[in-house]
């Protein structure tokens, strides 16, 4: 596993607008995320969770700071190799799946494949292999609308992972989710972490972001807390 | 304590409605059962077990080899153990609820900083939830404990929920007191009583 860490937010500010209107909406953000780590954010609307989320995947453009994700650094990158970056170190997984209707399960997962030049078969193969390990072997040729919402998040997920990945950033995941679903795509996020990629989990489900190692609150822009977990038995002991 | 001591009670009598059993072996299911959530001492057990002889719900049935003496539910106490699977716990039996009261009385107190008071909590609980998560997560399909686990997870999350609740609350109240002063309920009676004194 990779010591450099996943991404790196490094001072971080965004302001949109100006003069008077100038809406801060990150004060100077830091924040690691290591390789195999699941990091939850949690906070208000307005705290800046989705901002951070699209700086972190080189969507948006720091004001002032810096981002890296694998040692590189978003705002020294062309635009060709950001989009590359993100195409090959950065995967997304959103609220509402966000696949590809007229493309089959396999054939959206082995499409970032495809758009990075892989070729056809190969690209299948190993989206095949995701899927497998999603829990969705024999679900190839399945379409979106002919999928369950929770067997839908795990193609969004495979997708996520395929490839290279480094870094997984994941918006509000369980918000179209039962609770009961919604477990099952933490706990196969987990499972990835534990294999170690690196995820950045935008939640304000505190249910969800239990499955974190670290959660981190924002307000305002910044971050005003963090937990790590305590060991269990001095939880137990507690009650 | 009295919730505990009924949540002990009944944990025997359910533990004797499967077979007669001995102290040591009851400490041993109880904890079990739960997931060791409600450690016990055999000393309270030997003391619920004499209440409930007392009261008739159990019986002791003479001594094994080791001179423990084991113990048998009664009819009455198969009954009384029905009963309690039959009624709804009620709010009177709960704990009173330590942080409601606190932040109650957070607000009503001059330099507190209730937003802080919010936010501490908040972060202690989301660390229980990541805790009771890992927990759940090696639960390994036991399936008593794994609901005693959950109805952890779930208090945990109402918490978490309510100080979301209590935190919009707030930053309404600010908003408001901002346009219009509002006195506290303290400075209220102070100003009825600086007027009954004019």
């Amino acid at each position: 596993m990779s010591t450099v860490p996943a991404l790196e937010i490094d001072d971080v500010s965004r302001i949109h607008g100006r003069g008077d209107a100038a809406v801060h909406a990150l004060r100077g953000l830091s924040l690691r995320v290591a390789p195999g780590e699941l990091v939850a954010v949690m906070g208000p609307s307005g705290s800046g969770k989705s901002t951070l989320l699209n700086l972190a995947g080189g969507l948006d453009q720091a004001t002032a700071g810096r981002v890296r994700v694998q040692g590189e650094e978003l705002g020294s990158l062309k635009q060709a190799a950001l989009a590359q970056l993100r195409r090959r170190k950065v995967g997304y997984v959103f609220q509402d799946f966000n696949l590809i209707p007229s493309l089959t399960a396999e054939e959206n997962v082995a499409l970032p494949l495809e758009l990075d030049a892989i070729r056809t078969r190969r690209a299948a193969a190993m989206a095949r292999s995701v899927l497998d390990e999603v829990g969705l072997s024999g679900l190839y040729d399945r379409f979106p609308d002919d999928l369950s919402g929770g067997q839908q998040q795990r193609v969004a997920i495979a997708r996520a992972v395929v490839g290279e990945r480094c870094l997984i950033l994941a918006d509000e995941p369980t918000g179209a989710l039962d609770s009961e679903t919604g477990e099952q795509v933490l706990a196969l996020l987990r499972a990835r972490c534990d294999a170690g990629v690196a995820a950045l989990l935008v939640t304000h489900e505190a249910r969800y972001a239990g499955w974190a190692d670290r959660v981190v609150f924002l307000r305002d822009g910044t971050v005003i807390d963090e937990t790590a977990p305590l060991s269990a038995d001095s939880l137990l002991a507690g009650t | 304590m009295h919730t505990q001591y009924m949540s002990i009670r009944y944990g025997l009598l359910a533990l004797l409605e499967r077979q007669p059993m001995h102290g040591y072996q009851l400490r041993a299911e109880f904890e079990a059962t739960t997931g060791s959530a409600w450690p016990l001492n055999v000393g309270q057990v030997y003391t619920t077990l004499a209440r409930l002889e007392r009261d008739g719900l159990v019986d002791p049935q003479g001594s094994d080899d080791d001179d423990r003496v084991r113990y048998a539910i009664t009819e009455s106490g198969s009954a009384e153990l029905a009963r309690w699977f039959a009624l709804p716990v009620t709010a009177a039996n709960r704990p009173r609820n330590e942080l409601a009261i606190k932040l109650a009385l957070a607000v009503t107190v001059p330099g507190v900083d209730v937003r802080e008071v919010v936010q501490r909590q908040r972060s202690a609980t989301v660390s229980d939830l990541q805790n009771l998560t890992r927990l759940k997560r090696d639960s390994d399909g036991d399936l008593s404990w794994s609901l005693v686990l959950e109805s952890m997870r779930f208090q945990a999350e109402a918490e978490v929920r309510w100080l979301d609740h209590c935190e919009t609350a707030l930053a309404r109240e600010a908003r408001r007191t901002a346009s219009s002063p509002v006195k506290t309920a303290a400075e209220a009676d102070n100003s009825r009583v600086a007027k009954g004194a004019s």
